[in-house]
């Protein structure tokens, strides 16, 4: 039986397995301790539940345990590496390299950080969503401190190639510092393989809770530092202060582990799931597929569907499937994304694009659904659409003085 | 955000989707906003030369739920509207009728040049001068 509503979003954020769950709930209750209590049982316990979830956390991008920082999040994880960074490693120099489709939790860190003397080179990336290995060799300067690039795009699914980074970082003495929110738990992700410095990741996107994240501090070949940018007791080996979050830390730990041991599988039935969905809407006329179709997540599906609005199409089953759109119709600026105009995308098509992101309990049934609704609704509406009237007609739409607002 | 109940409607049943023929002098044509801002508001009208009323109303629109109530209500208040009874359709009263919240205000300013847009095509192919609209608009 289909159960409404349907979500397909899970890039926005994940549901809590249940699992996790169920690991969660004695530490709000019965082992409430506060981590840093080291001098009675309860701190003890505490304690003890965060050294197993650090090791979890660990694990699954193969770091050490102490090279991992709990954070509230990813957004927190990306402010205190990019800030963190700039003030350690001032008298290296002030120079960083990140590029213009990341998340706004960088790009606006960025921002802040060029207001403060940092010289801040915004690489474009090509029309598939990847950066140009060439253009990030000739951005690089002596005074180049930091390379911040995303592992995976939020609104397209591109994985960067963070290897051949690394590489030629290594080669600089640059660090690599890189928000993989949405890779980690989803794909492979080794820090030491991938030869990643400083990396920022999030619990709720790999269905552990909201609230809590982790920033990986690389500690050897090189140590890494990071100024702290919230002071206090001195957590986090100083880094971050603040009590542990521990049910948070507890339940991140346990959706760690869940997803180390179950990646394989749930990879393969996911792709699957999402290859089926990408194929049939990409059989519709004029739908298109934003972002490289081979180095991407398995999970993650952008299409644009020329000549429909985004949101006017959302509307149409979005009381039964939950999804997500590049248009930006509610937004004051009536700009629609800029991950997808960064790939050279008209705004017409980045108006009329929808991601789909399938997730651990996404069942076959729910694609089949999807993909009934939302073909039927691109129709729909298509019949309705003054543009696909003129495409079918054969009108050049540049030719037209449209009428700006 | 939650849309309203009459948006909603509109957006599952609407009224007058459809195409007259733009070359009958009777039929005027309004073509407006822009693929790039995500509206295009094409908004038709057809005048009895005799009564000088509107018999019919006819539109497309490429847009969001709230562009394309905002059209498909206009289509029809103006069917059996006198064409100066047509020029005074304020947006604010389709902001008003469909409940429309603030984010969605320039859907119904875009109806309202559509109306305008299409009653002075109609008034140029019918030798009328054309009355003057605040917004520039584009056939």
């Amino acid at each position: 039986m289909l159960k409404f509503p349907i979500y397909l979003d899970h890039n926005a954020t994940t549901p809590c397995d249940p699992r996790v769950v169920e690991t969660m709930v004695p530490y709000f209750t019965s082992n409430f301790g506060n981590a840093a209590s080291r001098n009675h049982p309860f701190g003890w316990e505490a304690e003890g539940a965060v050294d197993n979830a650090r090791e979890q956390v660990a694990r699954l991008i193969n770091a050490d345990p102490k090279e991992i920082i709990f954070t509230s999040g990813a957004t927190e994880g990306d402010n205190l590496a990019l800030k963190g960074v700039f003030e350690m490693y001032a008298s290296k120099g002030n120079h960083i390299i990140t590029c213009n489709i990341e998340h706004k939790a960088v790009l606006d860190t960025c921002k802040h950080l060029e207001k403060l003397g940092a010289d801040i080179t915004y690489l474009k990336v090509k029309d598939n969503g990847l950066i140009d290995m060439a253009e990030l060799e000739a951005a690089l300067k002596p005074s180049t401190i930091l390379i911040a690039i995303m592992y995976a795009n939020n609104e397209i699914g591109t994985v960067m190639p963070m290897k051949e980074i690394s590489a030629l970082a290594k080669k600089k003495g640059i660090l690599v510092f890189s928000d993989a929110t949405q890779a980690v738990g989803k794909i492979p992700v080794d820090v030491n393989k991938d030869g990643i410095d400083i990396m920022a990741f999030s619990a709720h996107k790999m269905y552990g809770p909201k609230g809590v994240g982790a920033l990986y501090v690389r500690r050897k070949n090189p140590r890494v530092k990071v100024t702290a940018q919230i002071d206090g007791g001195g957590h986090e080996r100083g880094m971050r202060s603040g009590t542990l979050n521990v049910p948070g830390i507890v339940g991140f730990g346990k959706a760690c582990e869940i997803c180390m041991n179950e990646m394989e599988t749930e990879t393969k039935r996911v792709s699957k799931l999402r290859d089926k969905l990408e194929t049939e809407l990409l059989k519709l006329e004029e739908a298109y597929l934003n972002g490289d179709k081979e180095h991407r997540l398995p999970h993650v599906s952008n299409i644009s569907f020329k000549y429909v609005e985004g949101e006017g199409l959302m509307m149409g089953f979005n009381k039964e499937i939950a999804v997500s759109s590049g248009s930006a119709c509610t937004s004051a600026s009536l700009e629609p994304s800029y991950v997808l105009k960064a790939l050279g995308l008209g705004d017409d098509l980045a108006h009329s694009s929808l991601r789909f992101g399938l997730g651990r309990f996404t069942t076959e049934e729910q694609i089949d659904y999807t993909i009934k609704q939302v073909s039927d609704t691109v129709l729909k509406l298509r019949e309705m659409s003054p543009l696909w009237e003129m495409y079918k007609e054969g009108i050049d739409m540049n030719s037209i003085e449209w009428a700006h607002h | 955000m939650a849309y309203s109940e009459k948006v909603l409607n509109h957006y599952t049943n609407p009224q007058n989707v459809g195409t007259l023929d733009k070359n009958k002098p009777s039929v005027g044509t309004g073509l407006v906003g822009a693929p790039e801002c995500g509206d295009v508001m094409r908004l038709q009208i057809d005048v009895d030369q005799a009564t000088g009323l509107i018999k019919d109303a006819k539109f497309k629109t490429f847009g969001c739920g709230s562009a394309i109530a905002s059209s498909s209500l206009a289509t029809e208040w103006l069917k059996g509207k006198s064409i100066d009874e047509a020029m005074k359709i304020d947006n604010m009263e389709i902001v008003e009728e469909l409940h429309l919240p603030p984010v969605k205000i320039h859907c119904s300013v875009l109806a309202e040049d559509a109306i305008k847009a299409a009653i002075n095509d109609y008034r140029k192919k019918n030798g009328l001068p054309e009355l003057k609209v605040e917004e520039s608009v584009i056939h």
